[in-house]
């Protein structure tokens, strides 16, 4: 795991180097201060050399300056490091999820994403900003300290190696005894902020059954729940500052009660004893220091296993080598086709079942059945959204895993069921079609989709604002702004997915009319839930429970297939249906 | 961002520059009335513990103070006059340094008492605090979540209750002690050497002024990350919402390049927020060692000539350590201090928002019939009665029935743009009232307007002759079923989101709502029926499904009067045929109103309205309205259309 994280430090491996360098060299300054301080007391205070003072006054200044100037340093390249390393990891994991296919996104769902890209990353920063400023610090300055105070007095710095280990394996035993409770205090927090989120999203449902109190009861449990695990893990890590204190403060008074001994008995002086106190403290200091970032990694642990997860995911659907580039028609055949999603428990339930069909280029086909008869899993095989569990899907007579995927999907465009425009205008969002398309090439598409009427009536036209999520024009409106854009891409194949629901008959027949006679050579494909949507198609297909119920055009099926019949009449009776 | 926001955060900008100063003032005022109120929940609740705390940290403090003033004791009172005897008497050094032993056995108490309490406050604090946000957004219009991006109210419960946590269990004990302990080391400074204490103060403004000047820009670029980091997530939001689209349009190269630049602009902020927070603490510290020369060589001098003693020199020069300890750490908790306050700000926003008014005292009672008249029971009875308590003492009964009046009614969402104009219009208790309409005619609100998720500004509704501002809230909701095109869902099993509507509702009650509303098929078709545990989002359940359990909802709630907002506009129309059936028996005996897209499946109304800009065209039913041959006729015979 460190391993694959650390490929990502790349250009701020520099940094990442130097802030230990300078870490390192600041340590050595701040060891070799309390030296020369001492140096002040012992000798020159008692032989009253103010000369003496004044040179290591001199020196002493100039340590601290290098001090200040390679703490600066170390500031700085650790700061570039640790957010450079950041950087790299968000952009590492968004190219990643760009080459997602549908199911990589559908196992670790949109929002679970976000949380890995924003706050784990979060974590992983400061932890590692910890890890190359401190983690070398704190040894450092442990070692350097130790040997100093050794180098003042051999017998008086064996209180160290009591003290040390007693304060090291106190806080270390704190750290690990805190880590379970704090992540159980994280999962709280997740429940936490779900029982938020659905409030405010279903604040109408609340307050229609006037619910409130029975929600504000749900987050009470939760809320206390944070509480008792909050405060059962924080009460473990409050023992870290009287251990310390007391490691440190017995471990003073005993350095003082046998420093005092020797110096009475002449064999220690007064300058030395206070350095000696004066390590005492940066050992202990530094063990602190130690035992601090030993929580934060293991806080951080678990972020960095969410962000590797994301990371390693081998994306499910990916281009076969040498793939082919060029789409010779829009034909469309289904082999024997099943397919079950990746999720499904059970492995004899498949969406699809034993799918054989045949469509020819420029023909357009219907596709109508029930809510949960597979109709959309159908067509999301056709651009390789999902890949077929058996048989083969062929179009333009080629395997569609044999094709690369990009050129695959620029000659199939499909229009969503959900569907999303993006923050910006309205020709920023159809450009996603062609981003090289020009304004008459925007209006005449538009026209084809029958949106150009209305987006002419905007004050801004073509520049008007969408606001995100699309929440700012309706939902007819949207929908035909997102048949315009995937027109745009002029594809061999087009698939509207439920696309025109919101659409009224009319202004639906006139989109099909301008598909017949301007893109005749496009195959088109129409989900709709309307038999007006779909009844002069060339042919429709009737979906029932994953399986093709039956083919035909409107008439032979009026004859033959009875959920067809039921459909129709249900929508037909009673004169012209509307919507 | 949207267009909008760019706006504002223009005008924000220009207004900032402009008032620079003024603002700066105002901020610090407001800052401080953050602060008092915080500290009014930390002493609110936990008066005791938090009187205990102060203690707890200013006995600590001196402890730690206390040990540094002893090494000056113990080298000029204890071991200086022993240097050089014979046979040196240690008992008084021996209990000297097991007074001091004892001293710090007191601190290290007090810092484990105040460390502990510290939790039991800022934990209980940060509940309180969540609950109030909570409780309170409860009470909040609807208005407000539709002016507020969820995201920014979420937003409010984590990252901003986070940094509060932070600031309380650890910035502000910490800040309180290193006050006490700087406090209490210059009165032993000050006793100890006047001049060489002008010395440390000269040093400590240096310091200050150096903590101002990296702490300042610091917390700019904290800000400033801060904002950087919440474009990341929107950005992140937006594309990973819409990532099955970047796929289909092959967009993924132009949305990595917009991601780079945002990306880019974090790390740059970060970068400069997290260095002036690095160096911070090696210039505090170096500034201390500056100090500590000038100290040595002018106390150097001072002894020399006989008027210092070592002793005192070795101590002012631990005092000098020990007091840029806590310099640096104030400093140090600055940042997270400016954070959480403007965090603070934020929540108080959300606690102060204006609530929902309710004025109403006409409450839903359970009743009986005694006698033909209408009496007020304890148990459920199927019966229910409007308690209606009068100004002259008198309290009368109306039985609830699902009559509902709208007498010339108007309504807009911001005062200068009217949505809805002099609506009149009468649901006799049992009818169907259906509203036809393009997309933003007024429809929807109407029917928001009966269980007053908004009030209106002119004309009365009354429900059962009692003008509904004068009914309770929830008693009024009560009265209610909605189902909304937008379904909101739960986490929980299925049939726990069936059960919102009715807490105290059997399993067989659930049961047979679901039957009533198609959805049992389904659900027995999920893998643990109804106990198959839901996301909220309802994710694994298609638009359709969703619907079918929100009518499900509605059924087990049993009111006499039925919303039906788009109610079946995604079940595909086979499942709707259905579905219809069981809506009928839902809709039996019921007050209806009813919005749908199909006009077939309102024809059997008793009353249409249909509506233009927020008019009553047209109304009827559906016999009149076809022989008007107006623009109901129009619509049905698809002469226009509708969008």
């Amino acid at each position: 795991m460190i391993k694959k994280l650390a490929s990502y430090i790349k250009e701020y491996k520099k940094a990442s180097i130097l802030t230990p360098i300078f870490v390192v060299l600041e340590v050595a300054m701040e060891v070799i201060i309390p030296m020369l301080m001492s140096k002040i007391i012992d000798v020159g205070i008692p032989n009253s050399d103010i000369k003496y003072i004044l040179e290591i006054g001199i020196l002493l200044t100039l340590s601290a300056i290098m001090s200040l100037a390679f703490g600066m340093l170390s500031g700085r390249f650790a700061a570039k490091a640790s957010s450079g390393f950041a950087k790299n990891l968000r952009k590492g994991m968004f190219y990643k999820i760009q080459n997602f296919s549908f199911e990589d996104i559908d196992k670790f769902s949109t929002s679970s994403l976000i949380t890995r890209l924003t706050t784990d990353v979060t974590n992983v920063q400061m932890a590692y900003m910890m890890i190359i400023r401190i983690l070398i610090r704190g040894p450092v300055m442990l070692l350097a300290a130790l040997f100093m105070a050794f180098s003042i007095d051999v017998r008086l710095s064996c209180v160290f190696l009591v003290s040390i280990p007693i304060l090291g394996v106190a806080l270390f035993y704190i750290a690990i005894k805190a880590h379970p409770n704090f992540e159980r205090v994280f999962k709280k927090y997740d429940k936490l902020n779900e029982v938020v989120q659905e409030n405010v999203g279903g604040i109408r449902v609340v307050k229609a059954y006037a619910n409130e109190e029975h929600e504000e009861k749900k987050f009470e449990d939760v809320n206390n729940e944070v509480y008792n695990y909050f405060k059962k893990a924080e009460k473990i890590v409050a023992f870290n500052s009287p251990i310390m204190q007391f490691v440190v403060y017995f471990s003073v008074l005993i350095i003082s009660w046998l420093g005092a001994k020797f110096i009475i008995g002449g064999t220690f002086q007064t300058g030395e004893l206070s350095s000696l106190i004066t390590y005492a403290w940066q050992i202990l200091m530094s063990l602190m220091m130690l035992s601090m970032v030993f929580v934060m990694i293991i806080i951080a642990q678990s972020s960095a296993e969410r962000i590797v997860e994301v990371i390693d995911q081998e994306p499910f659907i990916k281009n076969k080598k040498n793939p082919i580039k060029t789409i010779k028609d829009g034909s469309i055949t289904f082999d024997h086709v099943s397919f079950a999603y990746s999720d499904e428990k059970d492995p004899n339930k498949f969406a699809l079942q034993d799918i054989n069909l045949e469509i020819k280029s420029g023909e357009t086909i219907g596709i109508i059945g029930g809510t949960g008869s597979s109709k959309s899993s159908l067509v999301q095989l056709i651009p390789r959204l999902y890949d077929a569990t058996k048989g083969t899907v062929k179009v333009g007579g080629v395997n569609v895993k044999d094709y690369d995927m990009e050129s695959l999907r620029d000659e199939v465009s499909m229009v969503l069921q959900k569907n999303v425009l993006f923050s910006g205008t309205i020709a920023e969002n159809l450009r996603w079609g062609n981003p090289n398309a020009d304004d008459e090439e925007l209006e005449r598409v538009c026209k084809l989709a029958q949106a150009d009427s209305f987006i002419q009536e905007f004050p801004d036209k073509y520049d008007t604002y969408i606001d995100q999520g699309g929440t700012n024009v309706s939902g007819g409106q949207r929908q035909r702004l997102c048949i315009a854009r995937a027109l745009l891409k002029k594809p061999k194949i087009l698939i509207l997915d439920d696309s025109t629901s919101a659409v009224d008959t009319k202004t639906d027949s006139y989109i099909r009319k301008a598909f017949r006679e301007e893109i005749p050579n496009t195959t088109k494909i129409i989900i709709a839930q309307r038999v007006t949507s779909v009844e002069d198609c060339d042919r429709i297909i009737v979906m029932d429970e994953g399986k093709i119920n039956g083919i035909g055009t409107s008439e032979e099926l009026l004859k033959t297939n009875k959920i067809y019949q039921e459909v129709y009449n249900s929508q037909m009776k009673g004169g012209e249906d509307n919507e | 961002m949207s267009k909008k926001e760019k706006l504002n955060n223009k005008q924000v900008k220009e207004n900032s520059d402009k008032n620079n100063k003024k603002a700066k003032k105002k901020s610090s005022s407001v800052d401080f009335k953050t602060v008092k109120r915080l500290l009014k929940y930390a002493t609110g609740i936990y008066k005791f513990q938090f009187v205990v705390v102060i203690i707890s940290i200013i006995v600590s403090s001196i402890a730690n103070v206390m040990g540094i003033q002893f090494l000056q004791k113990l080298i000029d009172d204890y071991i200086t006059p022993l240097m050089g005897q014979e046979n040196p008497d240690l008992s008084n050094l021996f209990m000297a340094v097991v007074g001091m032993g004892v001293m710090y056995l007191v601190g290290i108490t007090a810092t484990y008492i105040y460390n502990r309490l510290m939790i039991n406050i800022s934990q209980g604090v940060l509940r309180q605090v969540r609950e109030d946000m909570f409780n309170h957004m409860q009470s909040l219009p609807i208005k407000y979540f539709d002016t507020h991006a969820h995201g920014e109210i979420m937003s409010t419960y984590t990252n901003d209750v986070d940094t509060l946590r932070q600031m309380i269990s650890q910035s502000i004990p910490q800040v309180f002690s290193s006050v006490v302990t700087m406090a209490s080391i210059l009165i032993s400074m000050f006793t100890t050497n006047v001049y060489l204490t002008l010395i440390v103060l000269g040093m400590v403004v240096l310091m200050i002024f150096c903590a101002r000047y990296l702490g300042g820009n610091g917390s700019k670029y904290f800000v400033k990350q801060q904002d950087d980091i919440s474009k990341v997530n929107g950005y992140i939001e937006e594309m990973m919402s819409g990532q099955k689209v970047v796929k289909v349009f092959n967009h993924e190269e132009e949305s990595k390049e917009k991601f780079d630049e945002l990306n880019e602009e974090l790390c740059d902020s970060s970068t400069q927020a997290n260095m002036y927070a690095n160096v911070l603490m090696p210039c505090i510290a170096n500034i201390g060692n500056l100090g500590y020369v000038f100290v040595a060589i002018i106390g150097g001098m001072l002894s020399v000539n006989g008027i210092l003693s070592i002793g005192s020199i070795a101590a002012f020069l631990q005092y000098i350590k020990a007091f840029t300890n806590p310099v640096s750490q104030v400093s140090q908790q600055m940042n997270s201090v400016i954070m959480a306050l403007a965090g603070a700000e934020r929540i108080f926003a959300l606690i102060d928002e204006e609530p929902e008014v309710d004025d109403g005292y006409v409450t839903l009672v359970n009743a009986k019939m005694e006698n033909g008249k209408l009496v007020e029971t304890e148990e459920r009875t199927g019966i229910w009665a409007w308690k209606h308590p009068h100004h002259d003492g008198r309290v009368t009964y109306t039985r609830l029935r699902g009559h509902v009046e709208f007498e010339n009614v108007n309504f807009g969402y911001t005062p200068n743009k009217m949505v809805l104009h002099d609506i009149t219009l009468e649901a006799k208790e049992g009818q169907k009232v259906s509203f036809v309409g393009a997309t933003g005619a007024g429809k929807t609100t109407i029917t928001n307007l009966i269980n007053r998720f908004y009030d209106i500004q002119d004309g009365k509704i009354r429900y059962d002759g009692i003008n509904v501002k004068k009914i309770k809230k929830k008693d009024l909701r009560k009265s209610l079923g909605m189902v909304l095109q937008d379904t909101s869902l739960f986490t929980g099993t299925v049939k726990d989101n069936i059960r919102y509507a009715n807490l105290n509702a059997s399993d067989e009650d659930v049961i047979k709502a679901a039957k009533l509303a198609n959805a049992d098929h389904f659900i027995r078709n999920l893998p643990d029926g109804y106990d198959t545990v839901i996301s909220g989002s309802g994710e694994g359940l298609s638009q359709g499904q969703r619907q079918l359990l929100s009518i499900a909802r509605a059924a087990l709630y049993n009111p006499p009067v039925l919303i039906l907002d788009e109610a079946t506009s995604s079940i595909d129309t086979r499942t709707e045929q259905i579905v219809q059936k069981g809506m009928d028996e839902l809709m039996k005996g019921r007050t209806v109103f009813v919005i749908a897209h199909r006009l077939s499946t309102i024809r059997n109304s008793e009353l249409i309205m249909v509506l233009d800009h927020g008019r009553i065209l047209e109304r009827g039913n559906h016999k009149e309205l076809m022989a008007k041959q107006g623009m109901y006729y129009a619509l049905y015979t698809g002469k226009i259309e509708i969008e």
